[in-house]
């Protein structure tokens, strides 16, 4: 069954199409990543399927509930961890829970208890009667999950949980996320990191300009840049060029040249063939080096490989 | 009816929230309370030397025509309050919290109302303590008195509703000061400190326009203070006008707040 559904999801602010037409099917019980730049859309589309804005077109179901015809079910079903941490500051941890608790329809004793169990799992029992602005950025953010988590909702939607985060905070975030999917929880998660969703996630959607680009599994989307690639550093920068173009000749690709490194890099399909044939080529040239190495690409090479306007792309 | 109810109940909750807020920053509600008597001290004794007022003498007299002044404005200082308690949740994402959650959507205006308008009950009981310490008294009865304090708190309920609108929609982190800012010409340009028959022409006819004087002039009236009357229309129906603007006020800003709150598009 599919915990969260999108067809042709347009939205539109004035002249800006901030969506323009998003289809997505995430699977009850995984982790979906949603990877994009600033003003890719990830707000948006996260805004629209929380119920919080009506989109201009298209149809989209959270837990089998239509997000416009039955906002209340959805709300019913649903956690929200948006960019903020969105707790009061002056009340206390404790305090926060007690009130979304009560908000959420617990009684008195259930909102209490509700609270001091999460209070214990988020690791906050012993600061729970603290006022939240003493908190630290990764506490608040703990207090924000433990918030959206009161009801215990089959779907919970990630706004960029880590953004701004140090990296121990960030840590303890995805440690919790981790806990909540071992339970059976979907998450719907946005993010710029590549690093979360190579982490977290199960499945990715990448957008740009309101537009999915990509979608797949994390490993599936590195193997789309062609499997392996091969990475030289060059001892002298005079020499990148034709290393630049020893590569490409071999591999029949473009490669990309980082001159603040000496390195150059590009995909490759025969991966023990073109490595021999490169250390072999350099040689030949007469080409001194640092390094030589066959790799797999990262996520950031995957993301910018399909972000980047068309004439920049490498083949694959 | 179990709709009404859970409505009831989160308004309750929120209204709860805020008296937490109290309970957690003492002196932060204590220095509110005791900003609006400041303001008598000083206008009543360092500056109500040199004032005269039609129909009272001399600086006790001043006094007099000072608290229903104060007692409106301090009305009307609210108004801050309330837009900045629902832009720090606007701006903080608990507003959007609360939107993603199946509460009633009035329950954040109805605990913002409630805990607001009881905050506006004990401000005005301490200015009212001051006052009488002071020397001003009302003069017309206890029925008149509280008609008067009915009449202030419907002024406070149509700040309420200026300061949730405006907490929806201003943005950006200087948006306090300049509330702030526009709030006190609001607040000095009516009849509050001086007659506007002393200012030129133009001024005190918009003085005497001014939403606040018709309450100011209403409450002094009903108390039997000094101060209140003047030529024009408007200074002679203080009581209906004092009705009228906040009605008029609410009407406009009530809508407008709620059709901001159901769509808070950005």
């Amino acid at each position: 069954m599919e915990a969260v559904t999108a067809h042709a999801l347009r939205r539109r602010f004035g002249p800006v199409e901030a969506l323009a037409g998003v289809d997505l099917a995430i699977p009850a019980g995984s982790v979906h990543g949603l990877l994009g730049p600033n003003g890719a859309g990830k707000t948006t589309l996260v805004r629209i399927l929380t119920t919080l804005l009506r989109a201009t077109d298209g149809t989209a179901t959270v837990a089998g509930f239509d997000v416009r015809r039955d906002p209340d079910r959805v709300r019913a079903h649903i956690g929200l961890v948006g960019q903020h941490a969105a707790v009061d500051e002056i009340l206390s941890g404790r305090q926060n829970l007690e009130m979304f608790g009560r908000l959420h329809h617990l009684g008195r004793a259930r909102a209490r208890s509700r609270a001091a169990e999460l209070l214990s799992e988020f690791g906050l029992s012993d600061t729970g009667s603290r006022a939240v602005s003493t908190y630290s950025g990764g506490m608040r953010r703990r207090l924000d999950l433990a918030a959206s988590l009161i009801t215990a909702p089959p779907v919970l939607f990630l706004d960029e949980p880590t953004t701004g985060l140090d990296p121990r905070s960030r840590g303890e975030v995805w440690d919790a996320v981790r806990a909540l999917v071992a339970g059976g929880t979907t998450v719907l998660l946005t993010t710029q990191y590549l690093e979360e969703v190579d982490r977290l996630a199960d499945q990715v959607t990448v957008i740009d300009h309101g537009r999915v680009i990509a979608t797949g599994t994390p490993s599936a989307l590195k193997g789309q840049l062609g499997g392996d690639r091969i990475d030289v550093v060059v001892s002298s920068l005079a020499s990148l060029g034709a290393a630049a173009a020893l590569l490409a000749r071999i591999t029949g690709n473009t490669p990309d040249t980082d001159e603040d490194n000496r390195r150059v890099g590009v995909a490759v399909s025969d991966r023990m063939a073109a490595l021999t044939a490169t250390v072999r080529a350099l040689a030949d040239e007469g080409i001194a080096v640092e390094d030589v190495t066959l790799r797999r690409p990262t996520l950031d090479e995957v993301f910018l490989h399909l972000t980047a306007p068309d004439h920049e792309k490498v083949t694959a | 009816m179990n709709r009404l109810r859970w409505a009831l109940a989160d308004g309750a909750t929120l209204t709860r929230r805020d008296l937490d807020h109290w309970a957690r920053q003492p002196a932060q509600l204590v220095i509110g309370l005791l900003f609006p008597v400041m303001i008598v001290l000083m206008f009543g004794y360092l500056l109500g030397g040199g004032m005269t007022v039609p129909g009272g003498s001399g600086a006790a007299g001043y006094r007099e025509f000072l608290i229903p002044g104060t007692l409106a404005l301090t009305m009307v200082f609210g108004l801050e309050g309330t837009f900045q308690a629902i832009k720090t949740d606007v701006s903080r994402g608990v507003t959007d919290r609360f939107r993603s959650m199946p509460m009633a959507s009035s329950a954040v205006v109805v605990g913002r109302s409630v805990a607001d308008l009881l905050n506006a009950v004990v401000s005005l009981a301490v200015l009212v303590l001051a006052g009488l310490a002071i020397g001003w008294r009302w003069h017309s009865g206890l029925a008149a008195a509280l008609a008067a304090f009915g009449l202030l708190l419907l002024l406070r309920f149509a700040m309420l509703w200026i300061g949730i609108y405006l907490g929806l929609v201003v943005r950006g982190e200087g948006a306090l000061v300049a509330v702030q800012i526009l709030v006190w010409p609001l607040g000095f340009l009516s009849n509050t400190f001086a007659a506007p028959s002393t200012m030129p022409g133009w001024l005190g006819t918009i003085a005497e326009w001014n939403p606040l004087s018709s309450t100011v002039g209403a409450a002094r009236e009903l108390f039997g203070n000094p101060g209140w009357g003047g030529d024009s229309w408007v200074a002679q129906h203080a009581i209906l006008m004092a009705i009228v603007w906040p009605v008029a006020l609410i009407a406009i800003f009530f809508p407008l707040s709620v059709a901001r709150y159901r769509n808070l598009d950005r």
